[in-house]
């Protein structure tokens, strides 16, 4: 248990590019928090920065008390989940989890006692002579977690745990995670580029984009008031509308309709998720309907407003579908934008 | 008891065909074995006189006997068992040898950032291109400066480098996942611990089917032992052979020839032992991989 505490922290290649950009945050004790953004955007460089597997160009990293920087992975008190698990393939269950306590001179006795607690506490105890390939993806996937548990690390690092699984498992085991995470009330730093992952488990979430945080803030946050374009439209799913639109006398025309928005007059992208448009006759903005995906509980409604693509999350019940619809834009639900920046207004 | 049927598949023409040539080739590899052997089983005299023999004679137990266990050579102190030992210490040694070598610098290639770790590689590499028998004078000088003729190191060391040993392991530590590095680096292992408690259990069907190429190689050793031993106490079984048949030259006596093929049988059962045990691992050391 520990807080960790970042200070300017960036990573730049001895090539020259740089991968993660000067940021700062701060992680309280018992957190988790997930990094969450597309391929390539530097999460999980950070994480690796933190674990001590990708050296710190510049800045401070405090975990607990303690500058970090320069220790080695195994001195930092941390445990790391890998994606593809990195059990080591020759040792059984029970010595995959040992193994980092036997490096440390733990006592057999206070291993055994270990490893049999962290096997019961997830259900793994059948298991624990069986080699890796003998276990299922979410069995390895436990296993993984087991030899992170065991040594009772002040910080858990998990990069992308749950990518090599197949989705029902998926869900079973981020309530798992999130469940362990909280009885054990580690801190914890998770990485994901699955937005639902990040939305479902964090108590904060940070959306990076090209190696830059880009909002830090819990779900509901993150959802309601994003920071950017970027953020709006790669949190939800399906993303956020956003429409070219141009600010004038404290209303936004999109095309031949406007909605009242106060705001400078200038040219903005106007916000809305799919989700909170409402399709009703006495709706102002006309739609044009190209496409219907069934969702069971709703459907997908794609289509064009103005000339720009749309997308109508409606309920599956009552409205007839036709050609061109009517959409009502509540306006408690307008996000705008800035259009060249992408920033919040 | 449950009764198994079995889907009886027709025979086909082809089938026929291709075993018939599997087991034409299988009795053409086996017949000089089996001639061999029986050839052991006559006196020299008889062999001396009518050359290989087709059939069994009764001397087979006596030859055996006297190969192994006479004393012979010039110095009258060398008999088979010990040219048997001398023998498997340069085929143990030498790809024991071998592996540890090739192993560790397989391991600093590819684990290490060294400045210049390709270009060792590929200098390392090159070195296939330089086998024994085109720097065997220069080696002979080298051993020789050293002290080391007539000693089982002169006789093993300058033969223990391997580029192709070397290959086999850089290409298989390449196809470790990075992950499991680095999991270990969490796990506190340093580099010395990763190397002896994952790398080694991890490598070590591709040991065994090394260890496999490497001893057959040593054991079947001609040259540089000829070259380097004149002390008939380091001689090699396949050394050894051509020993007792050298009589021939000398003339005054007929030729040991039913020892001389009783050694020749006794030096080609440690291979084929060490085949036969290791195979299945060498089989799996070669094409599939656990990680």
């Amino acid at each position: 248990m520990a807080t960790v505490s970042v200070t300017d922290i960036s990573k730049t290649y001895p090539n020259g590019a740089q991968a993660v950009r000067p940021a700062s945050f701060d992680i309280a004790d018992g957190e988790l928090i997930v990094l969450v953004g597309p391929s390539g955007c530097g999460k999980s460089t950070l994480l690796r920065m933190v674990a001590g597997l990708e050296d710190i160009t510049t800045g401070d990293l405090r975990i607990g008390e303690r500058v970090v920087n320069d220790l080695d992975p195994a001195e930092r008190d941390i445990a790391m989940v890998f994606q593809n698990y990195a059990l080591y393939p020759h040792m059984t269950v029970a010595k995959n989890m040992a193994y980092g306590l036997k490096n440390r001179g733990a006592s057999k006795d206070a291993i055994a006692t270990k490893v049999a607690e962290a096997a019961e506490m997830l259900s793994l105890t059948p298991l624990l002579d069986r080699r890796p390939s003998q276990l299922s993806g979410g069995q390895r996937q436990r296993v993984a977690m087991g030899r992170a548990i065991v040594r009772d690390p002040a910080l858990f690092l998990f990069d992308e745990p749950l990518s090599n699984l197949d989705a029902k498992l998926r869900h079973q085991m981020r309530v798992e995670i999130r469940n362990l995470q909280r009885r054990l009330n580690v801190t914890a730093m998770y990485v994901t580029h699955d937005q639902v992952e990040a939305m479902t488990m964090a108590d904060r979430i940070f959306v990076l984009n090209a190696g830059g945080i880009e909002q830090i803030g819990t779900p509901s946050e993150i959802y309601r008031t994003p920071a950017s374009t970027f953020v709006a439209s790669f949190m939800g799913a399906p993303p956020m509308n956003l429409l070219n639109g141009n600010a004038d006398g404290g209303k936004v025309r999109v095309g031949e309709s406007a909605v009242q928005m106060p705001c400078a007059d200038g040219s903005v992208l106007l916000g809305i998720r799919p989700e909170e448009v409402a399709v009703s006759p006495m709706g102002t903005i006309p739609f044009k309907l190209t496409l219907i995906e069934e969702l069971g509980a709703s459907r997908l409604l794609h289509g064009t407003v103005a000339g720009q693509d749309f997308v109508v999350n409606a309920p599956n019940d009552d409205i007839a579908l036709a050609e061109e619809l009517m959409l009502e834009f509540p306006t408690n639900a307008l996000h705008l934008f800035d259009a060249e920046t992408g920033k919040r207004l | 008891m449950t009764k198994i049927t079995r889907n009886k598949k027709p025979i086909r023409l082809s089938d026929i065909v291709d075993h018939a040539i599997l087991i034409l080739g299988g009795l053409l590899m086996l017949f000089p074995v089996y001639l061999a052997f029986t050839t052991t089983s006559h006196d020299n005299i008889t062999l001396s006189r009518e050359g290989l023999q087709f059939g069994f004679g009764d001397q087979m137990g006596h030859n055996f006997y006297a190969a192994m266990f006479e004393k012979g050579g010039f110095s009258e102190q060398i008999d088979g068992t010990t040219m048997l030992m001398n023998s498997l210490i340069l085929g143990i040694g030498f790809a024991v040898g071998k592996i540890v070598l090739s192993m560790a610098a397989a391991y600093a290639i590819v684990y290490f950032r060294l400045r210049f770790a390709t270009f060792a590689f590929w200098v390392i590499f090159t070195t296939i291109l330089l086998p024994l028998e085109v720097r065997i004078l220069p080696s002979y000088e080298v051993v020789t400066g050293l002290g080391m003729a007539n000693t089982y190191g002169g006789l093993i060391v300058p033969l223990l480098a391997s580029a192709t040993g070397t290959f086999f392991f850089r290409q298989f530590f390449l196809s470790v996942p990075e992950e499991l590095v680095e999991a270990a680096r969490i796990d506190g292992a340093g580099p010395g611990k990763f190397f002896i408690d994952i790398l080694v259990p991890l490598s070590r069907t591709m040991i065994a089917a090394i260890f496999i190429i490497m001893f057959v190689y040593g054991w079947n050793q001609y040259l540089w032992p000829t070259l380097i031993t004149t002390d008939e106490g380091l001689f090699t079984l396949v050394r050894g052979i051509k020993q007792i048949t050298q009589s021939i030259y000398e003339g005054n006596q007929i030729p040991e020839y039913g020892q001389a093929w009783a050694l020749a049988i006794i030096a080609m059962l440690p291979p084929v032992v060490i085949v036969i045990f290791f195979q299945s691992w060498f089989v799996k050391g070669l094409v599939e991989s656990e990680k």
